[in-house]
């Protein structure tokens, strides 16, 4: 990863900061999907700028918490308050019959720009983030790591100031997925965004984020709140985040 | 290939001793030697009615899949269009066309236009039904994605479930080429003075079967030749289905 630092002026409008408090704001939130009670009274604040990391048990409602942010879904009860927020899913979600240039420029068609003009908005990005010569490319022709990074192309490029991941990563090796926290902490530092990270990955967690939120199972609250010191992407094998990854694990199990 | 050239071949082979062995009269079944033999001899008059059915075929498939489209993208669109409208398209195709087509001649006359009707009435089914559902079968985390991203309907639409449903459509044009060329040979018996279906229709009584024979050939190799022009584009289109290049740089 190549630093620069006219990067951000690249990707389009700058993340706005409209609101004076926090990026996230969820107040009691509770959720149903039918008779199943899957958020059972969530509290979380996220401050502009900070990452921060949902884990939870498989199943304990953490995509459905996404949803919600990104506005796919209203909650049943409590409030949701948060600035637009682009989605990066689990899956890659890349449109299989476009290149990845074509992919990566989508939010830009969508807000109404021509082809071209997407394209060549789009291509700088796509370079800095290391896809240089792959820009034709389709997805299928490409690595599982190199499809992520176009898909974070994709919602840097919705200029929205909120990164909502998915369990991004969880579908890489285990080699790919260090390059990729690594590479990511580089893209965010040069790129700064407000991240709600959902994983079931205590590591990815620890490496990434600012602050780590521990779920229940359902209905899912928020049992333990670990603040992380250090700048990222963080040495995982450092005693404090031993210490943390202990703590983790140990709140994972006690619920 | 080399696999339907043997069975033809052996299906010729079978035929030829059949008619040869006088099993049974040249005028019912010409033998394979006798249709080749006219293939060549009336090839000025076999051509000039492939000119018309094709015209006739062209333009019906065309308008198939203008109507076949235009109606999978609104009953897509709207549930209530489809519920209203899907037992009608069935019923549409239950009506045979033997009855209509008689109809259709009689008020538009001898010319191209009931023909192209006739074809594309029957040919848009096949169109409607695969493309209606490969449109409902998008992937529905490609279409979470577009709402993520404060996409309107229409553009849904454009970016995701169109191109995700192009491949089905091509595939739809195949089924409806096939139908077509009987639409053909029915719109012409039911009334003209030119095509491959009247020349059929006039050479039985003139006891010129191997002339008949000739201009079924003529069809079903314009039919192969429909066919295979799709099959291209359906590979052209086709995305995925390639062996992924080994992937090179960063990973």
């Amino acid at each position: 990863m190549q630093s620069n630092t006219t990067a951000p002026a690249r990707v389009g409008p700058p993340p706005e900061h409209t609101t004076a408090g926090a990026a996230v704001q969820l107040v009691r939130v509770h959720h149903r999907l039918g008779e199943v009670e899957v958020l059972g009274g969530i509290d979380l604040a996220v401050a502009h700028g900070e990452t921060v990391a949902l884990v939870g048990p498989s199943g304990c409602g953490k995509s459905t918490l996404l949803e919600l942010v990104c506005g796919l879904q209203a909650p049943s009860a409590g409030r949701v308050d948060t600035e637009p927020a682009a989605l990066l899913p689990q899956r890659d979600a890349l449109l299989p019959w476009a290149d990845a240039l074509d992919n990566a420029a989508l939010p830009l068609r969508l807000q109404g720009a021509g082809r071209g003009e997407a394209r060549g908005t789009a291509a700088p990005l796509l370079a800095e983030l290391g896809l240089e010569g792959f820009e034709r490319a389709r997805p299928h022709e490409l690595s599982g790591g190199m499809r992520q990074r176009v898909a974070v192309a994709r919602a840097l490029l919705t200029g929205r100031g909120l990164l909502c991941l998915d369990e991004p990563f969880s579908a890489l090796d285990a080699i790919t997925r260090a390059d990729t926290h690594r590479w990511l902490a580089g893209v965010l530092a040069a790129e700064p965004r407000t991240v709600l990270l959902v994983t079931h990955d205590v590591e990815e967690a620890l490496v990434l984020a600012d602050r780590v939120c521990v779920l229940s199972h359902r209905p899912a609250r928020i049992v333990t709140e670990l603040p992380i010191p250090g700048t990222r992407p963080r040495d995982p094998a450092a005693d404090e985040l031993v210490a943390l990854r202990r703590a983790a694990l140990e709140a994972l199990r006690g619920c | 290939m080399l696999i339907s050239v043997a069975i033809v071949l052996a299906l010729l082979g079978a035929w030829e001793l059949y008619v040869r062995l006088g099993s049974v009269d040249a005028l019912l079944l010409p033998a394979p030697s006798a249709v080749a033999e006219t293939l060549v001899e009336d090839r000025g008059m076999l051509w000039s009615n492939l000119t018309v059915t094709a015209a006739e075929i062209g333009f019906g498939i065309l308008l198939a899949l203008a109507v076949g489209l235009g109606l999978a993208i609104a009953l897509h669109l709207s549930r209530s269009a489809r519920t209203a409208v899907y037992p009608l398209l069935v019923a549409s195709q239950a009506v045979p066309i033997v009855v209509v087509a008689p109809l259709l001649i009689l008020w538009f006359g001898y010319d191209l236009g009931p023909k192209v009707a006739i074809i594309a009435l029957l040919a848009f089914f096949p169109v409607v039904v695969v493309t209606l559902d490969a449109l409902a079968a998008t992937d529905a985390e490609l279409l979470r994605l577009l709402r993520s991203m404060d996409a309107t309907r229409w553009q849904r639409l454009r970016f995701v479930e169109l191109p995700a449903a192009v491949p089905a459509a091509v595939s739809g044009a195949k089924v409806a080429v096939a139908v077509a060329v009987i639409g053909a040979v029915f719109a012409e018996y039911s009334g003209s003075d030119a095509g491959l279906g009247h020349l059929i229709l006039q050479s039985i009584p003139q006891l010129e079967t191997a002339r008949a024979w000739a201009a079924v050939v003529v069809l079903a190799a314009f039919a192969v030749l429909l066919v295979s022009i799709l099959a291209a584009a359906e590979r052209r289109l086709s995305y995925g289905t390639r062996l992924p290049h080994s992937p090179k740089g960063p990973s």
